[in-house]
């Protein structure tokens, strides 16, 4: 995927105006934007891992909270118990790659199942397993139930400060570069390839001798533990893991951020994510019912601009 | 043995209110090939015409009527200027698209009737309780309730297998193209099946509204369910839809009733109740599961 002239431009201005937003929001005189910055990373990274399923894999998934949801809750519910476990318990080194690494070996158990079906079902199987999630960590009253968890401190990070807002807005963008990166690297290999031929036409990789399962399951993992992270993230940002993480309108958004981004362009993913927190922070500020007002625009995003923010800037 | 016959009668009646519900989505989807996530928004719409009006006029009946009216107009006007335009579109757009359909629905009826919820109780002459089999009341209404839906189902039978309309959707349902072709003015057949679609859903909400707090939400909670139902049965197979409704309103009536106290058996008491409720809410996710390992397709495939 080569990007235009003008998404290069476009490109590089954003994540310059991003690396530059701690700086931009001291100016202003308007220290939430940090808040929201890193919100807007976070939410880039779970979008990205979701249009690698949506997008690339043409997996529509309607569960993708649940994986966001898991790697919130490990990061939680460990350092719930960091008394008992010990310190390690409440080091990212520690704790973050668990939080990758649950979410994926659940994904390869509930992935090998949902893939069985295919179209209408498996939006419909991912959103039922996301939902027994949500179920699940509503009755876990041990972890507060409907309540959330709420995380005392920071997973620790030799070298930044755990109270250190700004310190922690530039670990998620450094963590939304690599996740980039690394996705692109996908894209480009011969596994994103195999990916891209499934979403064109199942039938025909099958014909050139290519078992489609493994790869969509591949797929589906490497998603889940993307998300996972994303969620390791989350529950840092606002030190707090609730079920509200694992709500089926969690999913729902996520899918309408890689569409309104642009279905099946990494960035795309990225600016759509974007797009939804920034107009939720607008919207929330202008009225308490800003859904009314999301809405509407969201049936105008579908049924009207079918290529998104970021095919748009690409021109035809 | 009377608490069984009790969960029974319980699980019964869900399973009827499912039934309604996952019908209309399952006709919408197997004609016009539409997944409509609002159609939890007309059940609530249906929920919240019907409580206000019986509130407002003291009336059960002129609210039920306003409820079916509700819903109805306000689904086929839906399908008329946002869901029509969606028929041949991948069904990604159609579940984004009726996602912001539901954002709007729940947030134009918290605007109009706010957060609280509203509480219509069942009407004076269907309150109260009936002796079943001796030494076992039963809530009348829901009696009524289950009679209703089992009406619904046998009318909803004639009119697909015994009616020209009933032709018409069995032939859309296959083969949609050619009764185009034949003439048949497939639009309207498309706003007729959408409006009954909508007025089951609208009977549903107006039917649970005086058992359950009416509220905005409320149709998220049963559409889901509701999604549940029409998978097991096998997309666009209303025979499907009501064998999954039964077998899954049974699951989780049942689950929710005996689970808890099974556990308490092995765990402290509250501890027992937090997760058996916890389980319960799982418990037809599973079922799904089960169904879709032993058969990927439900049931009962519509397009065999």
């Amino acid at each position: 995927m080569r990007e235009s002239p003008r998404q290069i431009i476009v490109l590089a201005i954003s994540f310059a105006l991003l690396a530059a937003l701690p700086w931009i929001a001291g100016a202003v005189g308007r220290p939430d934007f940090v808040t929201l910055g890193s919100q807007a990373c976070v939410m880039a990274i779970a979008a990205a891992s979701l249009d690698l399923l949506m997008g690339r894999t043409g997996l529509p998934s309607f569960g993708h909270a649940a994986w966001l949801g898991l790697g919130a809750y490990t990061v939680g519910i460990l350092a719930f118990h960091a008394r008992d476990l010990g310190p390690w318990a409440l080091q990212a080194w520690a704790v973050w790659p668990l939080a990758v690494l649950v979410p994926a070996a659940l994904a390869a158990v509930i992935g090998a199942l949902c893939l069985r079906t295919s179209g209408i079902s498996f939006i419909m199987i991912t959103l039922a397993f996301a939902q027994m999630f949500f179920f699940l960590f509503v009755a876990l009253k041990t972890y507060g139930g409907d309540d959330g968890l709420t995380l005392r401190r920071r997973s620790t990070i030799p070298g930044i400060a755990p109270r250190d807002d700004v310190a922690f807005f530039y670990v998620c963008l450094v963590a939304l570069v690599l996740v980039l990166l690394l996705l692109r690297r996908v894209a480009a290999s011969r596994f994103g390839t195999v990916l891209d031929g499934i979403r064109q036409n199942e039938r025909r990789m099958m014909a050139m001798g290519l078992a489609p399962f493994p790869y969509k399951l591949a797929a589906f993992v490497l998603s889940a533990a993307i998300a996972g992270l994303a969620g390791a993230l989350h529950v840092n940002l606002f030190r707090f893991a609730s079920p509200d993480v694992l709500h089926w309108t969690m999913s729902g958004e996520l899918m309408v951020m890689v569409v309104l981004g642009g279905l099946g362009s990494l960035w795309g993913a990225v600016f759509g994510a974007a797009a939804m927190v920034v107009l939720h922070a607008v919207l929330a500020q202008w009225t308490e019912h800003w859904q009314i007002v999301l809405g509407p625009i969201l049936v105008a995003v579908v049924l009207l601009a079918r290529r998104g923010v970021w095919g748009a800037l690409g021109g035809k | 043995m009377i608490l069984l016959l009790e969960q029974l009668l319980n699980g019964l009646q869900f399973g009827v209110m499912l039934f309604l519900m996952a019908a209309g989505l399952t006709l919408v989807f197997g004609i016009m090939g539409l997944i409509n996530l609002a159609h939890g928004s007309l059940y609530m719409i249906g929920a919240y015409a019907a409580a206000w009006a019986t509130l407002q006029t003291g009336s059960f009946l002129l609210g039920l009527l306003a409820g079916l009216t509700a819903a109805a107009v306000i689904g086929m006007a839906l399908e008329a200027a946002i869901l029509r335009r969606l028929y041949a579109r991948e069904h990604l757009d159609q579940v984004l698209a009726t996602f912001g359909v539901i954002l709007f629905c729940n947030e134009a009826v918290a605007m109009i009737f706010g957060r609280q919820p509203l509480m219509a109780g069942p009407p004076a002459w269907l309150s109260g309780s009936v002796e079943i089999v001796p030494g076992v009341p039963y809530p009348v209404y829901r009696l009524a309730i289950i009679a209703t839906g089992l009406v619904v189902a046998a009318g909803l039978y004639l009119l697909i297998s015994r009616t020209r309309i009933g032709m018409l959707v069995r032939a859309g349902a296959t083969h949609r193209e050619l009764v185009g072709a034949l003439g048949v003015r497939i639009g309207l057949l498309y706003t007729a099946v959408f409006g009954l679609g909508a007025l089951l859903a609208g009977l549903a909400g107006a039917l649970t509204g005086p058992l359950l707090a009416v509220q905005v939400g409320m149709g998220e909670r049963i559409l889901i369910t509701t999604f549940v139902v029409i998978v097991i049965g096998g997309l666009g197979s209303v025979r499907g839809a009501l064998a999954g409704a039964m077998l899954v309103g049974m699951v989780d009536t049942l689950t929710r009733g005996f689970l808890p106290a099974a556990l308490r058996a092995v765990l402290p008491a509250s501890e027992a109740d937090a997760l058996g409720s916890g389980l319960s809410s799982m418990a037809v996710f599973i079922l799904m599961a089960i169904v879709l390992l032993w058969r990927p397709r439900g049931l009962f495939p519509a397009h065999a």
